[in-house]
């Protein structure tokens, strides 16, 4: 074994060697009928608008395996730099390494500027890294901050090309959360909207997409303050079955208090004749029933 | 030897475009398969790359520089790129012995990436490699003897 490795230049990075392997085993399994284990993902609805001073990012906290439900109150909102943050959907543990891995690279590019980092710095390293690798990265970010030219909001895609925009959704969610987004967005608006309108954008991708659910994170970015809420809202509660519209309690509650007296009520009709009482051109009826 | 570094075109003929075939051209002395250095080998597993990001793997450092040096001979002429590829290859050769790991400090100050963290830092380290080649072997073949 040890000639093998003299030829060999050591090389970190990605090793390859078992891709032959793998495909192999994914097709005697199929064979068999049986599958591969697959790769946690986020299945996830995340958004991000831009308000009058900074900007605002939203997450809910489902990760699921498949089918079934990994993780009932994870973390998508990755910290990049002090005043950048950034929303990771697709497989959780790329989402999960390409933030650290930028946030990591941030650090070191303003310890050697001397200044805050930019958003536009950070978008530029994720879709270079992420084009490299050609969309085997599997992982959909929403970049948002605010550095010294204003608050910025970036979405990215696995294949890594990018939009600056004013209000993104991503995830398996995303149309439920832009349809939200699309009819009340409006420039310029206050923290509390604008507070308001993520959380009802990702409420809306909760209760109408399956890969997302539980509760709802907040992360409003403004220059100089970061608040990240978790959970802002727990839109889901375990064991709790309420309606969206809180008002109405539709499901009811099935259990009486204590101390209520059980009884049951007999219903009998009686039929009783009609009497005309008097003969004059002003006639009463009474009726008795 | 000069003439070899101004030449970015040089680069090209480093570029692997393939990974080592096994029944075609083998390595060994002779033109006959070189079963101790190369291992066995089999036409299937060598002939074409097991991941579409294989080659682009192992060649992306070489075009990134040749990218860059072409840039840098278009922009500030031919002295540039020659300058910077001479200092490379003085600071290739700063390497402890063969079967040792090496620092490379100075080449990564050169190239930048002293600055910069990627998944070559965090997988995969050369460092931590459960396999360490033979001291004897690999000290003969960097001096041509093997």
């Amino acid at each position: 074994m040890a000639t093998l490795t003299v030829n060999r230049a050591a090389l970190g990075g990605f090793s390859f060697e078992n891709c032959k392997r793998n495909a192999l085993l994914e097709g005697e399994a199929n064979k068999v009928g049986c599958s591969l284990p697959s790769a946690r993902k986020t299945g996830t609805t995340i958004c991000g608008v831009v308000f009058k001073d900074g900007v605002i990012l939203g997450a809910d906290t489902r990760a699921t395996e498949g089918m079934v439900v990994a993780d009932k109150n994870c973390s998508k909102i990755h910290y990049i730099s002090p005043n950048i943050y950034c929303c990771g959907a697709g497989t959780a543990a790329d989402t999960e390494m390409t933030t650290q891995i930028i946030s990591s690279n941030l650090e070191l590019h303003s310890l050697s500027t001397g200044r805050l980092p930019r958003v536009a710095t950070a978008n530029r390293m994720l879709k270079q890294m992420l084009f490299r690798y050609q969309g085997y990265i599997g992982a959909a970010l929403v970049l948002g901050g605010v550095d010294c030219n204003g608050p910025h909001l970036y979405s990215i895609y696995p294949h890594g090309s990018t939009d600056k925009l004013p209000y993104v959704t991503m995830g398996s969610g995303s149309l439920a959360a832009m349809a939200v987004f699309e009819d009340r967005y409006k420039p310029d608006m206050e923290e509390e909207a604008a507070k308001q309108l993520v959380r009802d954008a990702i409420a809306a991708g909760i209760f109408n997409d399956l890969g997302s659910g539980s509760n709802i994170d907040l992360c409003v970015i403004t220059k100089g303050k970061v608040d990240y809420l978790r959970p802002h809202d727990e839109a889901n509660k375990k064991g709790v079955r309420v309606n969206e519209a809180e008002a109405l309690k539709l499901t009811g509650d099935y259990k009486y208090k204590r101390g209520t007296t059980g009884y049951s009520l007999l219903i009998t009709h009686r039929r009783h004749d009609v009497f005309i009482s008097s003969m004059e051109m002003m006639s009463e009826v009474t009726c008795v029933l | 030897m000069l003439l070899n570094l101004l030449d970015t075109r040089g680069l090209r003929s480093q570029l692997k475009d393939s990974v080592p075939v096994a029944g075609l051209c083998p390595h060994g002395a002779y033109g006959v398969q070189d079963s101790l250095r190369s291992g066995f080998s089999s036409v299937k597993n060598e002939l074409l790359p097991s991941h579409s990001l294989e080659l682009s793997e192992k060649n992306f450092q070489l075009n990134k520089d040749k990218m860059n040096f072409s840039t840098l001979r278009n922009i500030q002429g031919l002295h540039a790129p020659l300058k910077l590829q001479m200092e490379y290859r003085a600071a290739r050769q700063i390497q402890r012995l063969p079967f040792l790991q090496s620092s490379n400090l100075a080449l990564d100050t050169l190239r930048g990436s002293d600055e910069a963290i990627g998944f070559d830092d965090i997988l995969n380290d050369p460092a931590q490699s459960e396999m360490m080649g033979e001291p004897h072997m690999m000290v003969e073949y960097k001096l041509g003897m093997l």
